[in-house]
């Protein structure tokens, strides 16, 4: 009697069980479809644009004949970014490192962290038009247009993601290791360069990748800041080129060979991505345990 | 033993030659034998001299004003453990981290009245929070090694985090090791992972970290709340062999870990003082009525 009462209960939670769990595989499966057809598409169009030239030389800016790699477009993109992670990261590791071991619940704390959240909402173009009109009019470095512009406009872009997601692995420290290094007479200061900043290194250097690898795919910062140019420079004083300028300007183009080399600069920007992503993972590891 | 001096932070007084009479070796707990008179690997004794503390007219409030402790006086007797029993939220542990300033790190929290070592008042104007938490040293519930540094590492955190100079690392490592009675057991994997020991391992290496500061007093708060009864045995022994070099103030919810480990007994009761005496006492024949119900497990 009560064997059947049980086995009729359960029969019909197993269902929904099933059901559920249906359903959310789905969901899955539906959400994975543009990701893998992102992906397909971008080695299937892009591989084919790949070649020594490709990596090798300067765009041309020939529409017929020979148009050249986007030797430029991808340096370009590794120096700017490059800087513009030099400033953005230390800086908002800085603003986190204050916000979570010194600022915490003060009321300038709130603020900050109120002013973080709506710089993360701001669009990229924003920053660029912030630059243009305030580094690029006002002539700043004795040049208009120039490399460093369009890293500061990046940098300005990276900062709030940099610092937000600093503060939300600075938080997952658990306070009673600094409360152990506090108790051995270590001052502050130590105790957040020597125990809190190490054990929260590997989740620092996951969340400020994300910010680099929004950085490299912005188009709109460096428009207006570091421009496009064709030749390859490692002046930063000088305009620079760019992937995600590049193939703006190559997708736009009515030229099949220059829409396929579109295709073969995002395969590379994701691929330069992936790299980076990669070698900061492994070093990140690696300075965990010593 | 000299006063610390607890007015300037001075990285390097904190050396052998900085304390006045050099500290012996530790005692070699590989033989087993847990007495005052064991003779180190020198001739000099082990026994050694710490301070008392002796609290006056405590006061110590939570954010919002919470008034969390209520006028405690209490003496802290030299080379004692001194447990303080009561039940949650009765402020023992808040009394605990007022002793060596860690209650003002929590955000709104402050103390009043004095707190002192060795005559000298720890919330005195011109004395350094970073001088009282060398000379009062302090082991946590739960066992909270460095994540990011090795066995060899965690004990000698104490003194790299502090660039205190002019000790031999290696040797102090090893001594403070001896001195937790866990040398034996890591000795040949000093470079491996400090969490990668058991439970009670890592909190006998954290015992081992805070005595490597070489303060003069240990708070232990709830030491072995986290362990196992064996583990709890070990930590247990080793309180009683480190009562020959420390004064020991010990917070424990277990009243049978204070009838074993305790010299004398506090038991505090919605932040005040209730009762100081002799743990024999305090278990069989107490003062007051309250502690009587508590020892006796009528509430709490």
């Amino acid at each position: 009697m009560s064997t059947t009462t049980l086995t009729l209960g359960s029969r019909r939670r197993h269902a929904t069980d099933r059901i559920m769990r249906g359903v959310l595989l789905l969901g899955t499966l539906i959400a994975l479809v543009p990701l893998v057809a992102v992906v397909y598409y971008l080695v299937s169009k892009g591989i084919g644009a790949w070649s020594v030239e490709f990596f090798t030389k300067d765009p041309t800016g020939n529409f017929l004949g020979d148009q050249g790699g986007v030797k430029s477009a991808l340096l370009g993109t590794i120096e700017m970014v490059a800087l513009a992670s030099l400033l953005a990261i230390p800086l908002g590791w800085g603003v986190a490192l204050y916000l979570v071991e010194y600022g915490r619940t003060g009321r300038f704390a709130a603020t900050v962290r109120y002013f973080v959240d709506v710089m993360t909402g701001v669009p990229s173009i924003v920053f660029g038009l912030f630059i243009y009109v305030t580094l690029v009019l006002g002539g700043w470095g004795g040049s208009s247009f120039a490399g460093w512009k369009g890293s500061v406009a990046l940098a300005l872009l990276m900062l709030p993601v940099v610092t937000r997601s600093a503060e939300v692995v600075l938080l997952l420290v658990p306070d009673g290791l600094r409360e152990a290094a506090l108790a051995l007479g270590t001052p502050r200061w130590r105790v957040t360069m020597r125990v809190v900043l190490p054990t929260a290194l590997p989740g620092l250097v996951t969340g400020s990748l994300l910010a680099v690898a929004r950085a490299a795919g912005e188009t709109a910062p460096l428009l207006f800041t570091a421009t496009i140019v064709a030749g390859t420079t490692f002046n930063l004083g000088e305009r620079m080129n760019s992937l995600p300028v590049q193939i703006y300007t190559d997708v736009g183009s009515p030229s099949d060979a220059l829409v396929q080399r579109a295709w073969g600069s995002a395969l590379a920007l994701v691929t330069l991505i992936l790299l980076t992503t990669l070698i900061a993972r492994l070093a990140s590891r690696r300075s965990r345990i010593s | 033993m000299t006063n610390p001096d607890l007015r300037t932070m001075d990285d390097q007084r904190i050396t052998p030659e900085g304390e006045g009479a050099p500290r012996a070796p530790l005692p070699n707990r590989a033989g087993g034998a847990a007495t005052t008179t064991v003779l180190a690997h020198d001739d000099r004794q082990v026994q050694q001299a710490a301070p008392g503390i002796s609290i006056g007219n405590l006061q110590a409030y939570y954010r919002g004003g919470a008034h969390a402790i209520k006028n405690v006086s209490l003496e802290y007797a030299p080379n004692k453990v001194t447990a303080m029993i009561g039940p949650s939220g009765s402020g023992k542990s808040t009394v605990l981290r007022c002793i060596n300033r860690m209650h003002e790190e929590t955000p709104g929290a402050h103390a009043e009245g004095e707190v002192l070592l060795d005559g000298q008042d720890i919330y005195g104007g011109d004395v350094d929070v970073v001088a009282v938490r060398r000379a009062i040293g302090m082991v946590f519930q739960k066992p909270n090694p460095f994540p990011t540094m090795s066995i060899f590492d965690n004990v000698a955190a104490g003194l790299k985090l502090n660039g205190i100079k002019g000790v031999d690392l290696k040797q102090r490592v090893e001594e403070s090791l001896r001195g937790a009675g866990l040398w034996d057991e890591v000795k040949d994997r000093l470079g491996e992972p400090g969490i990668g020991l058991s439970g009670g391992q890592q909190q006998r290496l954290c015992i081992a970290r805070t005595i490597a500061v070489q303060p003069q007093v240990i708070l232990m708060d709830e030491p072995c709340s986290a362990l196992d009864p064996i583990a709890t045995l070990k930590v247990e022994e080793l309180i009683e062999d480190l009562k020959q070099r420390f004064t020991i103030i010990i917070v424990t919810h277990n009243m049978q870990q204070a009838a074993r480990v305790a010299d004398t007994t506090a038991f505090f009761l919605l932040g005040e003082l209730i009762e100081h005496a002799p743990t024999d006492k305090v278990f069989t024949n107490p003062g007051d009525e309250r502690t009587e119900q508590y020892v006796t497990g009528k509430f709490g």
